[in-house]
């Protein structure tokens, strides 16, 4: 979707402020919230693109007045809504409805290190080889999606040069619908900062992306 | 939603009442048995104590001091990590990319906030704003003399828009005048920013040098 959380190129959006010494949490419901997050995704109700997409759908001018666990909550009350988990009323109140049983949680602490050791790793196998090669030249294609997708609007209709083949990951324009993982290769595209950004930008700049199959035309 | 910064300045404040959602929020997920309090802990635990930049700053350390490791992690970044028992969450795949003379590397992510969770830890504010993640893309010159780093014209830059699960990670360059440092002092010379590629590795002032 060509939503406001698709920013790159934009001016106008303020100062970077970098802030000497910053902590990892600036209060405890920030930390509260990150613990909550990624808990709550042990019950597999959704995936990582799914979650990125919540995030998208937070209204234009809220997304950007939030920060960023403000949208973290705003995002992960309605997805645990849209899954059945709980209900408006019980988020907003803290109390559980009265006929609710008791469940036990997947992710016990015990596991934590563990858990986040592994991670969760998109690389997938398919049966096709890629369609494209090492220092090939492709152009990225011009489409819109009403949905989720990974390419950029600044990105669209540039050609650009595969930098490196990555292998097969999940397509998560695919899977942030729950449509399936839909795996399909992904490449490194190097793309010049003139062919972006047009003659006035520097000559000794490129921007790197990484883009599914779906993504690309050859030239 | 209601708005009652106190402080209107500070670019963290929140409506007062996202703590109380939030902890009415754990509350009514504790009691369902959704989660559970000590996993809780356990996890802000882990990234406020364990997972952060100094993982990072190790692993450039190590590739600074053992060019068969340097190799190998240029060659696949998540292996060479992994040898260190640092791989995980937001960083299965991690690629290294090396700044070297003429050539300067930064990372972002404009769609979202990607970012190399096992190696740096979760992101500063500055990185997950907006005007990074719309700036950086068209103009790294600007942004990063907006750090304090001037990068000159005939130095290619290279930014890498984090749009898929790959994680990156700039190996930044050694500073002269580190001939003969152990790996532990060199680690502590790496800064989160210079593996964003916002800063430079530079040695502390002569009378600050342990």
């Amino acid at each position: 979707m060509n939503g406001v959380h698709d920013m790159g190129g934009m001016e106008g959006l303020g100062a970077i402020q970098p802030e000497p010494n910053e902590p990892v949490f600036h209060e405890r419901w920030e930390a509260r919230m990150h613990a909550l997050a990624l808990a709550i995704g042990a019950w597999r109700k959704w995936n990582i693109d799914a979650s990125r997409h919540a995030r998208e759908r937070i209204p234009a001018v809220d997304y950007l007045r939030m920060t960023y666990y403000e949208k973290w909550l705003a995002a992960l009350v309605e997805q645990m809504i849209a899954a059945g988990l709980v209900t408006r009323a019980e988020v907003e109140s803290g109390n559980p409805a009265t006929e609710s049983t008791k469940a036990t949680p997947p992710l016990a602490a015990e596991m934590v290190p563990s858990v986040l050791a592994k991670g969760g790793a998109v690389n997938r196998t398919v049966p096709e080889a890629p369609r494209f090669n090492t220092g090939q030249t492709v152009r990225t294609r011009n489409i819109h999606p009403k949905g989720h997708t990974r390419l950029p609007r600044y990105a669209r209709g540039k050609q650009g040069v595969i930098e490196r083949v990555h292998g097969a990951h999940v397509f998560p324009d695919s899977n942030a619908h729950f449509l399936g993982e839909a795996p399909q290769h992904l490449y490194s595209v190097r793309i010049e900062a003139r062919e972006l950004w047009g003659e006035a930008a520097g000559n000794r700049e490129a921007v790197y992306l990484d883009l599914w199959d779906n993504y690309l035309d050859p030239i | 939603m209601p708005m009652s910064h106190d402080d209107s300045d500070h670019h963290h404040a929140v409506p007062a009442d996202t703590a109380l959602r939030v902890k009415a929020l754990e509350t009514a997920l504790t009691q369902r048995g959704y989660v559970a309090t000590e996993t809780l802990d356990a996890i802000v635990d882990a990234y406020e104590n364990r997972i952060g930049p100094q993982n990072g700053a190790s692993v450039i350390a190590r590739a600074w001091t053992d060019p068969a490791f340097k190799q190998r992690l240029l060659e696949n970044g998540s292996a060479a990590i992994a040898e260190m028992d640092l791989a995980g969450l937001e960083g299965t795949d991690i690629k290294v990319v090396e700044n070297r003379p003429g050539l300067h590397n930064m990372v972002v992510c404009t769609l979202c906030s990607c970012y190399p969770w096992p190696v740096l830890g979760l992101p500063p504010v500055w990185y997950k704003s907006s005007p990074y993640r719309s700036r950086a893309v068209i103009d790294p010159r600007g942004v990063l003399r907006e750090f304090g780093l001037e990068i000159p014209a005939d130095v290619e830059i290279r930014v890498w828009d984090s749009t898929a699960e790959i994680r990156y990670l700039v190996l930044p360059e050694r500073p002269a005048g580190t001939e003969g440092m152990s790996e532990e002092l060199l680690a502590s010379l790496v800064t989160r920013d210079t593996m964003i590629g916002a800063a430079k590795v530079t040695l502390p002032p002569r009378g600050e040098r342990s």
